[in-house]
């Protein structure tokens, strides 16, 4: 079980992997933009720190916090949205796409709530093979109104699956309030399949953390699915083109007000002064290193577009012959 | 030699599939009562754990098979309705098909999504009478669709061994054929090798699933003025482009027979394929549904709107006669 420092740790080294991939986007090393989680870091660290490493977790379109926490490698994860051939994902997937299957990350995915069955039925398997495994999917609160994140609700519920989930609710489907988007209430849908279902601060990683052990100690137990509707605030645009776009839905104040409770002071104020310098110097130090493997890494071959398009090598025909 | 209908062919796939394999796993509505008689047989001998009835929620069930197969199970979902596939469209194409690219290989998907009864059953209207094996080529998908009892068993079992996501086609109009067969002999069927069912000098005929059948009547009824070579592609994604061109060859003139709605359907590919790199020496031609057609209930008006054996045989005779290109 991760203690404090290791807790704080994950959320500063999430914390600054966005505000420099946002500064990759701004200097255009990173094409497409991303979708910053700044602000929502205490859910990746406490969620991924109860996890083993040969537990699973599905991501969102907001998930390099996702897959970091879980582990996978900073430089690499920074290569993959700078579109390198050393990237996770060879260049191929991109921020949104993010995978790691040597850390159990099945995927960022970037439909929202799509990855919910796929992790169901991740979770379904493991118990088939004689695995205690679980499998946690991450979605945010504009998922709730998907039907087929309702659908895996009742499937999982059914079958008692080893699946957890998680819905960071940060209060905004892009920008559209989660009191417009969704009647009722987000813990209300998963008791009404009769899976246990939490409020919990998302804003605090240790809390995030008791409130999933509770949860993975119940799918691995056999008891069944768990839904964490996890409350946080995200402090940057949903997508980096608003920094450019600026869309009016949050006012100044809104912002100024859910950033006043911040992850990263939530967790540092409970480590030693010293030990908090020590970490963010380790972490500045990775960054760095991870933002030079990023650039210096190499560009994809065009000619290798279509390469890993089937399993099996099956070619295609080209586009212009 | 034994009688083996095109309906056995695919259990008995999945039999011995399940029985060769423990991870083959078959999921779908109301697969143990076997309400298609596909999969009848299979929970008693393969118990619960492995043949799993699925609440009506196809989309997720879908994602489920992901999942699964993301963790080292085979899955194989039965759809009963074909336009069950549009529900489950986004799960199958925008997920299943698309996590080995984006990974970078660091991932495979192998769920065969199967599909008995596709097509016009007679008499079941307009949502439950579509042929969408063009949308899923056009997508990139495997997508196979067998004419014959041997091939839906051989190109079953290649769905359930292959490691990327695989739609087999089993059209209604073929579901009922019987073929006398070897048992011993049967044996998987490679993706993306076509078979020719007649070799004939005249006229190459693109026949694609139950339509091989029509094709081969056709064919024998004109066998006296015109000879017509029938060629199966048998799967649509990859296709068998050498062996069509092969075929064109010695014939120089071709006519596409395809249950798909006509604009953006695989017969238009294959017109446009050959006319762009094979042998023709006359304009082809196509025999399609219409272009977006809805099938309409009443059974005159059903039969209306599906490829004909007139329509195929008069295309026949248009593109024999047909002055060569100069």
């Amino acid at each position: 079980m991760a203690d404090s420092a290791a807790l704080y740790r994950t959320v500063r080294l999430i914390r600054r992997f966005e505000e420099r991939a946002v500064e990759l986007v701004r200097a255009k090393q990173i094409f497409g933009g991303i979708h910053p989680c700044t602000g929502q870091e205490a859910i990746a660290a406490g969620t991924c720190a109860a996890l083993r490493r040969d537990d699973v977790i599905t991501s969102t379109h907001r998930g390099h916090g996702h897959v970091l926490a879980k582990g996978a490698d900073p430089a690499r994860m920074m290569a993959e949205l700078a579109g390198r051939a050393t990237g996770l994902n060879r260049g191929r997937g991109g921020s949104m796409h993010a995978a790691d299957f040597t850390v159990g990350v099945l995927g960022a995915n970037a439909i929202v709530g799509a990855a919910a069955p796929i992790a169901t039925g991740a979770a379904w398997a493991a118990r088939r093979a004689g695995s205690d495994r679980v499998a946690l999917t991450y979605f945010g609160d504009g998922a709730v109104s998907q039907g087929v994140v309702l659908e895996a609700f009742n499937l999982a519920a059914l079958w008692r699956a080893p699946v957890i989930f998680v819905c960071e609710n940060n209060g905004w489907a892009t920008t559209t309030r989660t009191a417009d988007h969704a009647a009722g209430s987000i813990t209300g849908r998963a008791e009404a399949f009769g899976i246990p279902a939490a409020r919990v601060d998302g804003m605090d990683p240790e809390a995030v953390l008791a409130a999933t052990a509770e949860a993975v100690a119940r799918a691995r137990g056999g008891a069944g699915p768990t839904l964490l509707e996890c409350l946080t605030y995200r402090f940057d645009a949903h997508h980096t083109w608003e920094h450019t776009a600026r869309p009016r839905y949050r006012t100044p104040e809104e912002v100024e007000a859910g950033r006043a409770r911040d992850p990263l002071a939530v967790q540092g104020a409970r480590i030693p002064v010293a030990d908090r310098a020590r970490i963010d110097a380790d972490v500045e130090q990775l960054m760095d290193a991870a933002v030079r493997f990023a650039l210096d890494a190499p560009l994809p071959d065009p000619a290798t577009a279509l390469d890993h398009l089937y399993a099996d090598g099956t070619r295609v025909r080209a586009g212009a012959a | 030699m034994t009688i083996l209908s095109y309906l056995k062919a695919l259990n008995r796939a999945i039999t011995d599939e399940m029985e060769r394999d423990p991870t083959v796993c078959v999921f779908g509505e109301d697969v143990r009562a076997a309400v298609t008689n596909v999969t009848a047989g299979l929970v008693k001998r393969f118990g619960a754990e492995r043949v799993l009835d699925m609440p009506i929620s196809e989309q997720a069930f879908t994602g489920v098979a992901t999942g699964a197969a993301l963790s080292g199970q085979r899955p194989l979902i039965e759809y009963q309705i074909p336009a069950l596939l549009f529900l489950a469209f986004e799960q199958i194409v925008n997920q299943a098909h698309k996590f080995s690219l984006m990974t970078g290989g660091q991932t495979r998907v192998p769920v065969t999504y199967l599909v008995p009864s596709s097509g016009s059953r007679d008499g079941w209207a307009g949502q439950h009478s579509d042929h969408p094996y063009s949308l899923f080529a056009h997508v990139g998908v495997k997508t196979a669709v067998p004419a014959t009892p041997a091939d839906a068993y051989g190109l079953l079992v290649t769905a359930l061994r292959d490691d990327d996501p695989v739609v087999v086609f089993a059209p209604a109009g073929a579901m009922g054929r019987r073929e006398d067969v070897d048992p011993a002999a049967l044996a998987p069927v490679p993706l993306g090798v076509g078979r020719i069912h007649r070799p004939g000098t005249d006229v190459t005929v693109v026949a694609v699933g139950h339509l091989v059948h029509d094709a081969l009547e056709v064919a024998e009824e004109l066998s006296g003025t015109i000879s017509v070579e029938v060629f199966d592609p048998r799967t649509l994604h990859p296709f068998d482009w050498q062996g069509l061109a092969a075929s064109l060859e010695r014939t120089g003139r071709l006519v596409v027979v395809d249950d798909s709605n006509r604009s953006c359907g695989i017969g238009g590919e294959i017109l446009a394929t050959a006319a762009e790199q094979m042998r023709l020496t006359a304009p082809p031609k196509r025999v399609t549904r219409p272009d977006g057609a809805v099938l309409p209930f009443a059974e005159e008006l059903d039969r209306a709107l599906q490829p004909s054996r007139d329509q195929l045989r008069t295309a026949i005779q248009t593109v024999a006669k047909a002055g060569g290109f100069r």
